[in-house]
């Protein structure tokens, strides 16, 4: 995934957005780290053609996305969001609306294939036929993750996919997204605000300061003058056991 | 009834989704059998002591000439016309309740048919669309441009829809406000309706009162086909969309990251429940709250799943409204009731307890 010279600006006049560029390769977990207002669910959103960028380009395989029609673009790019509803459908008729930008009447025996495989993947076949809205909130995450990986896309946005789980679920669920990307080699972009979390998961760091790119690479770019740039706290990077952890000082 | 429970309580994976498929089949089967059972019953019912056999007989080709004359001048267009308008009002409620995230929207809630209303009359009254012509209330209005009251009624509805979907979109009003939009649309419609009444002569008064009640006996063949065949295309349409319905489930920004073009989508939506919620009052009158009742028990055992909602909720509104012309025509018999009146009476309690139930949730 390829991103280059991307501005957005609302139509009342404020940019939000301006000249970002990044690479992503594919298979690569990527954290969107900023403070808030920094833009990051904006630029998100223009992705997935939520919001129109001014300028710019995202290529994914050589395909411009922003150019694409809606059902090509969810071919894609699959979007995982914050706190989603949970609606009153099954979770396997959940993970089949995954499929949705590949139906032309209706339902494929190749779609429920996909969807039963992962189902038993995942190890959500004992949920198959549950409501969405009777799962607990990690259950429901894994199970819209599903969704988004039933999607086939090549690029996987999540907007803070763990913002109302507990420690656990927060654990599986971006374990959950860092193997499955691998596997299937799906460029993944998260917009995070837990430092830890992102440094635990993510191959990839990209800082955003006032709607512009500060810093992007690997691990370590997450210094501790890029988080009082962003931030406006001082912090240090340190390793316990094995692990790099930021411990802000007060 | 709930399905889930007994399935989840079994079989997982594949095999507890087919048979919760199976399921859902079973339940719109026994839906259009109770219909059908419905539509004989009413058959039989009426003041003239007709059997089923002589019914049989006479929609064979037998029967003399009087039993074809209640059979298939009056019962039968009665049936078809409860049948067709229930599918609508339901059919329009239901995809309302998707495209608009809010379980308490039809077309009666948000003021749509009372905009339709006014049309009407003001269809009937100033451009003289219909006209009461024998001393026969019950059966003597006859509107004389079905075209006429059609569009105007139309574009009465489509007044309240745009302003629905202006705080929809704009405002991002929550359900209830739009609801309390809905009520102040529905009184300034019915306000102005009055005032047309008011003004206009005591035959078209009439008209125009006895057809606010709702009545199933109005409409003739050629009225109900059109009913029937601007509801089966739009029925068409909302299955065609059923995944996208599906989607919209999930908010609006999960359907677009699924490729669904969600303004296009609501829009034409609206605009048809909008058309053949019109077109229902248009013919029959308001008759309220069949688009809150019926999708909302075949939602029981469906959920929001709208490959099985749709035509499940066609079936449900038209075997309701059958019900209640049959209620109103027994209860007090041979008076008729007023249909709207009746459905009022069921509706209304449903509506509560929707309300009662998401203050709790």
């Amino acid at each position: 995934m390829e991103v280059r010279d991307l501005s957005f600006s609302y139509p009342c006049g404020r940019q939000i957005l301006k000249d970002i560029s990044f690479t992503a390769p594919a298979g690569d977990f990527l954290a969107i780290l900023g403070n808030n207002g920094a833009g990051k669910s904006t630029l998100l959103k223009c992705f997935d053609h939520i919001l129109r960028p001014q300028s710019g380009t995202v290529t994914v395989e050589g395909t411009d996305l922003l150019t694409l029609k809606p059902a090509e673009l969810a071919r894609q790019v699959a979007f995982l969001a914050q706190g989603a509803e949970g609606a009153r459908l099954t979770v396997y008729d959940t993970l089949l609306l995954g499929r949705k930008p590949y139906m032309k009447w209706g339902v494929a025996p190749e779609d429920r294939a996909i969807v039963e495989e992962t189902l038993a993947r995942m190890e959500l076949e004992h949920l198959a036929v549950r409501y969405l809205d009777q799962l607990s909130g990690g259950e429901r995450q894994k199970v819209l993750l599903a969704r988004a990986l039933v999607q086939e896309p090549k690029v996987l946005l999540l907007d803070e996919p763990t913002s109302n789980l507990d420690l656990r679920n927060q654990y599986e669920v971006l374990d959950l997204v860092r193997q499955e990307c691998r596997r299937r080699q799906i460029t993944a972009v998260m917009v995070i605000h837990d430092l830890n979390l992102a440094l635990r998961f993510c191959d990839r760091f990209l800082f955003l300061h006032q709607g512009q790119v500060l810093a992007e690479g690997p691990m370590s770019v997450v210094t501790p003058e890029h988080i009082r740039a962003v931030y406006g706290i001082d912090a240090s990077v340190e390793r316990i056991q094995g692990t790099p952890v930021v411990v802000p000082r007060l | 009834m709930n399905l889930h429970r007994k399935v989840s309580a079994g079989l997982t994976g594949r095999a507890g989704y087919n048979l919760l498929l199976r399921r859902k089949w079973l339940a719109m089967a026994a839906l259009a059998c109770l219909l059908a059972a419905l539509v004989l019953v009413s058959l039989t019912t009426g003041s003239s002591g007709l059997t089923l056999g002589t019914v049989l007989e006479t929609l064979l080709g037998g029967g003399t000439a009087q039993t074809r004359a209640i059979v298939c001048n009056v019962r039968l267009p009665r049936i078809a016309a409860a049948m067709a308008v229930g599918a609508a009002l339901a059919l329009s409620g239901c995809v309302m309740q998707g495209v608009l995230h809010n379980p308490l929207a039809s077309a009666s809630t948000l003021g749509v048919s009372q905009g339709a209303a006014f049309g009407a009359a003001l269809a009937i009254i100033v451009l003289d669309a219909g006209t009461q012509n024998a001393a026969n209330a019950a059966s003597a209005v006859t509107i004389r441009s079905p075209g006429t009251v059609t569009v105007c009624a139309f574009l009465g509805g489509l007044a309240t829809t745009a302003v629905v979907l202006g705080l929809a979109r704009a405002r991002r009003a929550s359900p209830t406000t739009m609801i309390l939009a809905g009520v102040a649309l529905s009184s300034l419609f019915s306000g102005a309706t009055t005032l047309l009444q008011y003004f206009a002569d005591d035959v078209q008064t009439a008209t125009v009162v006895y057809w606010t009640f709702g009545d199933l006996g109005r409409p003739g063949w050629r009225e109900i086909g059109l009913i029937a065949a601007v509801t089966a295309a739009a029925f068409l349409y909302f299955l065609w969309n059923r995944w996208n319905y599906n989607a919209l489930e999930g908010g609006v920004q999960t359907a677009r990251s699924l490729g669904v073009r969600v303004d296009l989508l609501s829009y034409a939506s609206m605009i048809l429940c909008t058309l053949i919620a019109a077109i229902s009052v248009a013919f029959v009158g308001t008759i309220s709250f069949v688009g809150i009742i019926a999708p909302h028990m075949v939602r029981r055992f469906t959920g929001s799943d709208y490959r099985f909602l749709l035509p499940c909720s066609a079936l449900g509104g038209g075997a309701l409204l059958l019900l209640g012309d049959l209620v109103s025509r027994t209860v007090m018999s041979p008076a008729v009731l007023p249909i709207g009146a009746i459905t009022s009476f069921l509706g209304a309690p449903v509506f509560l307890y929707i309300v009662f139930r998401r203050e709790a949730l």
